[in-house]
């Protein structure tokens, strides 16, 4: 598979890469994916009083482009407010990434991440 | 000095012997003629070296040269062994058997047989990737015609138990084919004792040039075909072509090399796969795919749980090896031949394939064992999955969301 340079850069120097504590103050929580499909995405916002996503962190089982995809959205992510995070669209990404054909749902699950993630944080916000 | 990237790749092909290049170069040049030209000896020097090749072929598998019909590789060679056995005892019954591992080259063949009013039977096999051999005879029907199965799996190296499949075969009056392009000069093949009609071979498998293969069609008892490609009557009418002189000559310097050196060359090959498989067995979480025992000297099929097989790929890529990941098929799916193994999607994903050869070193092994040890750390780090296990979640407990 020949991959952009910019897939290739995220895949060798991921951004971001790591974890918050499910349970901490502001943090959202998203997976996506199934193992049996190739591919698991967990993303994570921490959200600042104020409703803007302070920090972001991510860890992808996949392939190189499930795992450019998630490291490209939690740079996005980050200084954005909850609502405009939920923005991003898969073709944004897809695009950044010049993703080939075969692997556009890699940038959908990234953008799923990010839904759920925003979810799981408005749900903890009650 | 290590050249990059290391190949441990020998099972999808292999370098041509540098041997068997010069073999093949004067019946490109000098001597071009037409092995079927009669009349002047550019072509006798011609036929005489299809002939002295087809002697070695012949002569890696304890067949008689007669036996011997060249094709353009395996793939051809069981087009033409499967549909033209079927073809010509389609009178005697419509039921054909093989396996759920086999390679494309059958399972497609036999789609497309089905297509024509044949029926088939894919038979799963066990764990350890072998045919189980009481499923095989409840499968027997008395109309099934044929039975093909692999000498040895392309992507897990298990050696099937072909002489008694052979027996079984034989006894029930059965046509039996063997796809053998992954066992010439790996194992010991004996035509005159295995009960096998049909058996392909391939060339770039075992250092010969890719575009040649051949087929061996039993004598006594006699195995029928019909033929699939039609022409000039070469082959004695099995397999119409102009006879590709230079690429036959390449084979059979290729299957003589393999005779000769098969016992010292498997013996070092071996050694240094298993100096690769206690390597990597030191990762945790490591899963070989396939029997140990009944298992070609080349072959290491291995699962690292919870890495990605082409996200590995791409981390090792100074080492050419294959995946039975999803990602690395043109399909999506993972590996087939592993899910009938009865290992879950992630393990299929997480399959890498290493095959060594003539041109391996210890030094390349070395380095391959220290990347991956590197690599699949690194991995893991990534890995969401791994992060889960580390926290004693049970992962088939998780609902996920398939997608």
């Amino acid at each position: 598979m020949a991959y952009s340079e910019k897939v290739l850069d995220h895949y060798e120097n991921p951004r971001n890469v790591g974890a918050f504590g499910k349970e901490d103050e502001g943090v959202g929580t998203g997976m996506v994916g199934a193992p049996a499909c190739g591919d698991v995405m967990k993303l994570q916002i921490k959200v600042g009083k104020d409703g803007v996503i302070e920090d972001a962190k991510f860890k992808t089982y996949g392939c190189g482009s499930a795992i450019a995809s998630s490291s490209l959205v939690t740079e996005w992510v980050k200084g954005k407010t909850v609502e405009q995070a939920l923005e991003i669209k898969n073709t944004q990404i897809a695009e950044e990434l010049a993703l080939p054909p075969v692997k556009i749902h890699c940038s959908i699950l990234a953008e799923d991440a990010i839904k759920a993630a925003v979810a799981d944080y408005k749900k903890k916000q009650g | 000095m290590l050249k990059f990237p290391i190949y441990l790749d020998y099972s999808a092909t292999t370098p041509v012997d540098p041997r068997v290049a010069q073999a093949m170069i004067p019946w490109l040049t000098e001597h071009f003629g037409n092995p079927a030209s009669r009349s002047h000896a550019y072509g006798w020097e011609a036929e005489k070296a299809v002939e002295d090749a087809r002697e070695q072929v012949a002569r890696l598998v304890n067949a008689d040269a007669k036996e011997i019909v060249w094709t353009s590789g395996a793939t051809e060679s069981n087009n033409l062994a499967i549909k033209g056995a079927a073809q010509f005892y389609k009178g005697k019954g419509k039921h054909i058997i093989t396996l759920k591992t086999e390679h494309k080259a059958v399972l497609d063949t036999f789609r497309e047989l089905e297509r024509q009013g044949f029926e088939a039977t894919y038979l799963d096999v066990q764990e350890n990737g072998l045919v189980d051999l009481s499923a095989l005879k409840d499968a027997i029907r008395p109309d099934t015609i044929l039975v093909s199965v692999m000498f040895v799996n392309n992507e897990i190296g298990v050696v099937q138990p072909i002489a008694q499949i052979g027996e079984i075969c034989r006894e029930k009056g059965i046509v039996f084919h063997v796809d053998a392009a992954q066992a010439t000069g790996k194992v010991e093949i004996d035509l005159q004792t295995l009960k096998v009609d049909l058996m392909s071979f391939s060339a770039h498998k075992t250092y010969g040039p890719k575009g040649i293969g051949a087929l061996y069609v039993r004598r006594k008892p006699r195995a029928r075909l019909e033929a699939q490609m039609h022409g000039g009557g070469h082959e004695r009418g099995l397999r119409s072509g102009t006879l590709a002189t230079h690429q036959i000559v390449g084979m059979g310097e290729a299957f003589r090399i393999a005779r000769e050196e098969m016992k010292t060359e498997n013996e070092r090959v071996g050694a240094l796969r298993d100096r690769l498989m206690k390597g990597l067995q030191d990762i945790d979480a490591t899963y070989i795919n396939g029997d140990v025992e009944h298992r070609v000297p080349h072959n290491l099929n291995i699962s690292f749980a919870y890495v990605e097989g082409e996200s590995l790929i791409m981390a090792i890529k100074d080492v050419a090896v294959s995946s039975g990941s999803a990602c690395t098929s043109a399909s999506l799916e993972p590996s087939y031949v592993l899910r009938a193994l009865g290992r879950n999607d992630e393990l299929a994903h997480s399959s890498i394939r290493f095959t060594i050869g003539r041109f391996t070193t210890e030094e390349e092994v070395d380095y391959t064992i220290d990347l991956l040890h590197k690599k699949i750390g690194k991995l893991r780090e990534l890995s969401p999955l791994w992060e889960m296990v580390q926290d004693g979640v049970d992962l088939d407990s998780v609902q996920w969301a398939a997608h």
